[in-house]
């Protein structure tokens, strides 16, 4: 009977993680309504995690929307459904492929990086000074992050969004015969609002949850270049979890019948 | 003006306090002396309520710190150098110096927090052209000095020192004593300064304590720590390997 234990042992410790986290986030909401305000740190924020993220996002886009059109095509060409690729490759980037990889790029790349310095900032009693200078280490150091991430992440999913969909573009009409003019005709006509609204709530969700896991782990991450180390990797894959869930939670939120 | 009464800390099975009891006079520097992992930063922590007391009671001026409605008042009359000075990397060096001025209840015009910035960084024996650095680009003293020149920025009426010269070399570590007992006369602050560093103790002391064993084992005017019967305070002050204090920890 020891496994069920184990087994109740490792619920309860999930239940109590999520618990934990569920109270971060609430504790940083709470000191998003209230003053002082740090608005410096948030347009550092949005700089760092919404323009700097600007190319891999590209690059991710592009390369996904030309793959996707060359695998449709090839897919489609079994049953005579070759013309199919403008629609699908929209729909397939603006509903999962769009928000899902640009959520997973900002998971490694901004929530590590927010998770990093934190620790380190912890580690280095940069954090204890924040408080004895009369500074609440969460208005200056995570709500400016999650707050910017849920902001600006939507716009990245927009812009991989269009990149994604010119890369199957390119792709489609440079190597595969399809007209230019009609490929992009098929593509606005194809596409709800529905789609669109779906893919940036689900940009502000992966955004918020990319930031939130960064900060949480970093401002309880353990002593030493381990503790950061630790906190890092656990900060990541978190939020690719999480960021997974959430898609399969908000698709069915949107598209079930 | 500061008393620690009674304070008890654990973390897990490591009983760090045992039953602090304290009592720093208004304008005076305590200089809290002990072996390596005997609690004194955590001491000083619980102060700021940086760390929580399982049992006992702090007062700052008579006042429970616990019950302190306004942290940022309270927090304000206090400035604290880190043992690793605990610079912010991402904000260049006056910005460091000057970040209670730039935000908060005591914040300033920008302009003229820069100034206050580099006055103090001349008070701590840095040149302005510092003060666009970045921290990374410090030695280690000198980063020691902006910490020193941070802690003061504000005027504090009460200042911490966490092992100032730690990672020191001998001369660096004479600077820094020399000026934070210059500071400490010039602004009548009440301080507290943790070191293992007889040298420091000498320079910067008042009344010196002797931590030990989650407990305060001696406490006395500096001038008195020579003549201590106490074999723990004997052993540490000359630095002996045998006595009481067990040196494998």
């Amino acid at each position: 009977m020891s496994w069920i234990a184990a087994l109740g042992r490792a619920a309860l410790g999930l239940l109590a993680a999520m618990g934990r986290v569920a109270m971060f986030f609430g504790t940083s909401v709470t000191h998003l309504l209230r003053p002082p305000f740090y608005p410096r740190e948030l347009a550092l924020a949005l700089l760092n995690i919404g323009w700097l993220s600007l190319p891999v996002v590209g690059l991710t886009a592009i390369f996904t929307g030309g793959a996707l059109a060359l695998q449709i095509y090839a897919g489609g060409a079994r049953f005579n459904a070759e013309a199919v690729v403008p629609q699908i490759v929209a729909i397939g980037m603006v509903r999962e492929l769009g928000p899902v990889l640009v959520g997973l790029m900002i998971a490694a790349r901004v929530t590590s990086s927010i998770a990093a310095e934190i620790a380190t900032m912890k580690v280095t009693e940069q954090i204890d000074a924040l408080v004895t200078l009369s500074t609440h280490p969460m208005k200056y150091l995570t709500v400016p992050r999650v707050l910017a991430a849920t902001l600006v992440v939507p716009l990245l999913v927009a812009v991989g969004d269009v990149i994604g969909i010119f890369g199957g573009y390119a792709v489609a009409t440079g190597t595969l015969g399809f007209n230019a003019a009609a490929y992009i005709q098929n593509t606005v006509d194809f596409l709800q609002m529905r789609d669109i609204t779906s893919s940036l709530v689900k940009g502000a969700v992966f955004g918020c949850i990319a930031a939130l896991m960064g900060c949480y782990f970093g401002m309880n991450s353990g002593r030493g270049a381990q503790g950061v180390g630790r906190a890092t990797k656990g900060s990541v894959e978190a939020a690719a979890v999480l960021i997974l869930a959430a898609n399969f939670v908000l698709t069915g939120v949107f598209f079930s019948v | 003006m500061i008393t620690l009464d009674n304070i008890h800390k654990s973390f897990g099975d490591n009983h760090v306090l045992r039953g602090v009891d304290l009592h720093v006079a208004r304008g005076t520097s305590m200089v809290i002396i002990g072996g390596s992992g005997t609690g004194k930063s955590i001491a000083i922590k619980t102060i700021l309520g940086l760390v929580t007391p399982e049992k006992g009671t702090i007062t700052v001026d008579g006042q429970d710190v616990s019950q302190t409605g306004d942290r940022d008042a309270f927090l304000a009359r206090f400035g604290m150098l880190f043992q690793g000075a605990a610079l912010f990397d991402s904000l260049p060096v006056w910005q460091n110096v000057a970040f209670r001025l730039l935000r908060g209840s005591l914040a300033r015009p920008k302009e003229e927090a820069h100034e206050i910035a580099i006055e103090k960084l001349r008070r701590v024996g840095l040149t302005p052209d510092v003060a666009d650095r970045l921290p990374a680009e410090l030695s280690g003293g000198m980063q020691k000095r902006v910490g020193l020149a941070r802690a003061i920025a504000a005027e504090p009426e009460i200042i911490f020192f966490d092992e100032p010269t730690t990672g020191l070399d001998p001369i660096m570590a004479g600077v820094i004593n020399d000026l934070i007992r210059e500071i400490v006369t010039e602004m009548g602050a009440t301080t507290m300064t943790i070191t293992h560093d007889m040298t420091s103790v000498r320079t910067i002391a008042d009344n010196v304590a002797m931590l030990h064993g989650g407990k305060i084992r001696w406490t006395g005017p500096v001038a008195d720590i020579d003549g201590a019967t106490d074999p723990y305070v004997d052993q540490f002050i000359h630095g002996r390997a045998e006595g009481p204090i067990e040196t494998v920890r």
